[in-house]
């Protein structure tokens, strides 16, 4: 048998994402469709997706979905759950056996509210409070990890290719305003359940094509904030970013997509001195948040999303709209695939974000 | 003319069904992303409807290939020979490294289109854009024409950042009324009408192609951008 690097595959990572402006909430058959168009980009190590919408009966609980790699250490991290948080539902994610879905680990959801005791006791806000609890999951329990943690939203990530992911965890069934997915090409980094994406922390949740050159200052930076690179991959670093700048220092996703996708010097340096400023204040302030490496990304959270290149565009990215409809991929075909009418298609500039949310009256009653 | 309806076809069959089709004439429609249609072939008339795939007519040696809608990156890949007309836009990396045949663009090129273009003796590659280019243009371009006609651009520079960027040798035309922004590297001079003469052809074939009227088109103000031969890369890599 050929090992690796004595054949070629020619691939790399695909992303896809829908989204509805009016809120109007669609199953998983069509994202499944779209990123199944690009299988050749993927190969078998990871596919998975994010939804937005989908627990409207627990919208006000976060929503775990947790893996496990045994019973016990199920049994030890229900423990520190119900030592922290009521639960108010839990179960097993339903699934659906798939033959090329395999290793598969135990795959829970639980519903959870912090206990009002712990917040008091540890004067945090519920948010920071549950970040803290995901990092210490996932940092101190061996063989457990919280891979999704919004409320109103979730992550369904296996090994597999996505269209099969997407079977197995039966996204028929869920209805959302938003998906977004990813198809996965591991390059430096293994491929294990864990480091499928999409990435998330509460309701952020991050879908990348392509790879972190920086990822060792990335993560160095973002580690003296608290947070922990525990899973193997370039892309848990991006998502940790993007929850610190927007949630805890509260950039705007425009500024915060000019600290990870800055322009060249040489380019500030042509702006008019009031934006000269600005993003000369965003690459000293957050110098070890830049991004650099090809990296096409979507961030979901509550209510919208945000596409974005490398400042180089070094990956691929289009951008289609249909009446409330938005669609981003890696290629226009798996745009067309699924909506070959559109009124408009475009491919945005390096470093320049996309960013669609609800309309008005939609806000609120996702 | 032979047809087929390609639909989700695997790319693989469907380059099979081109290679071994005895007819010359082809007409493929509804095509959704399948990569290499028509790759490295000769003597081949391809008619595309839908959205081809990745590396469209990579090292295409003579055949043409005409596709109504917008094709994806790394359409003619290092092609050889023959044309590209695309009545659409087209991904990054467009004319990737082309050493001979010509790609007619109605609209708008992606990011670093004709990166490392390069001509010997009569094989000089051709890459007109009609709309405007993304950032890179001919970035290490070492032969050949890049034409971007920076149609509802407005008179402003139709590309990007870092144009031409280690560009050294062929030429870019750009039609804008300001001053392009390029690398020192680059020289930028007004179109002559010796230069416009120069690429009437092509503008003519674009035309052709997509409507408008070449001679009117190049009665306007271009820019032709060629390396500064004055050690264009002078302490760029060595300090002579």
């Amino acid at each position: 048998m050929l090992k690796e690097g004595q054949y070629h595959i020619p691939s790399g990572c695909a992303i896809s994402g829908i989204f509805h402006k009016d809120g109007r909430r669609t199953d998983g058959t069509e994202i499944i469709r779209s990123i199944s168009t690009m299988h050749d980009r993927s190969n078998g190590l990871g596919g998975g997706f994010a939804a937005y919408g989908i627990y409207p009966e627990y919208a006000d609980c976060y929503a775990f979905h947790l893996f496990y790699d045994d019973p016990s250490v199920k049994d030890v991290c229900e423990k520190f759950l119900e030592e922290h948080f009521e639960i108010a539902s839990m179960s097993r994610i339903p699934t659906r056996k798939h033959p090329s879905i395999t290793d598969e680990p135990l795959i829970w959801r639980y519903f959870v509210v912090p206990r009002r005791y712990k917040l008091i006791e540890t004067q945090l806000s519920e948010d920071e409070f549950v970040v803290r609890c995901v990092t210490n999951i996932n940092h101190k329990f061996k063989g457990a990890y919280v891979f999704s943690s919004g409320k109103n939203c979730g992550v369904f990530k296996a090994i597999g290719f996505p269209e099969d992911v997407g079977l197995y965890y039966r996204l028929e069934e869920y209805e959302a305003y938003s998906w977004t997915a990813h198809g996965r090409y591991p390059t430096n980094t293994p491929g294990w359940w864990g480091g499928a994406h999409p990435f998330a922390m509460l309701d952020f949740t991050i879908v990348h094509n392509g790879e972190i050159s920086s990822y060792d200052a990335n993560r160095r930076s973002i580690e003296m904030h608290g947070y922990k690179c525990d899973l193997l991959t370039d892309t848990e670093a991006i998502t940790y970013i993007f929850d610190y700048l927007i949630r805890r220092k509260g950039l705007t996703l425009e500024e915060a997509a000019h600290v990870v996708a800055a322009p060249f010097w040489s380019t500030i340096e042509k702006m008019p001195p009031e934006q000269k400023a600005e993003y000369t204040y965003l690459r000293d302030a957050f110098a070890g948040l830049l991004i650099n490496g090809p990296f096409s990304i979507m961030l979901g959270f509550t209510g919208g999303v945000m596409a974005l290149n490398d400042r180089l565009k070094l990956r691929s990215m289009v951008v289609g709209e249909k009446g409330e409809d938005v669609y981003i991929a890696s290629e226009e075909a798996a745009i067309r695939v699924i909506q070959p009418e559109l009124d408009k298609i475009w491919a945005p500039r390096g470093g320049e974000p996309v960013i669609v949310t609800l309309n008005e009256d939609a806000q609120g009653k996702e | 003319m032979k047809k087929l309806n390609v639909d989700l076809m695997h790319f693989e069959d469907l380059n099979n069904w081109v290679r071994a089709c005895e007819d010359s004439e082809i007409f493929l429609d509804n095509l959704i992303g399948q990569r290499y249609v028509g790759a490295a072939s000769r003597g081949k008339n391809i008619i595309i409807t839908g959205t081809p795939g990745n590396a469209l007519g990579a090292y295409l040696d003579g055949s043409t290939i005409l596709v109504n809608g917008n094709a994806q990156d790394a359409t003619g890949d290092t092609m050889n020979s023959g044309a590209i007309i695309i009545d659409g836009n087209c991904g990054d990396t467009t004319g990737y490294g082309m050493r001979g045949g010509k790609i007619l663009i109605k609209g708008d090129a992606g990011y670093r289109a004709g990166i490392h273009m390069k001509q010997y003796k009569e094989h000089i590659p051709v890459l007109v854009i009609g709309g405007k280019a993304g950032s890179f243009l001919g970035e290490y371009q070492a032969g050949g024409v890049i034409i971007v006609l920076g149609k509802g651009c407005e008179g402003k520079q139709p590309t990007g950042f870092f144009c031409g960027t280690g560009m050294h040798g062929g030429r870019i035309f750009l039609r804008c009324d300001e001053d392009p922004d390029v690398p020192v590297q680059i020289k930028a001079e007004v179109a002559t009408n010796e230069d416009k003469a120069s690429i009437l052809e092509y503008v003519k074939d674009y035309c052709e192609n997509f409507g408008g009227d070449p001679e009117a088109l190049l009665r306007e103000k271009f820019y032709v951008l060629t390396p500064n031969s004055n050690s264009p890369y002078k302490r760029m890599y060595t300090f002579n």
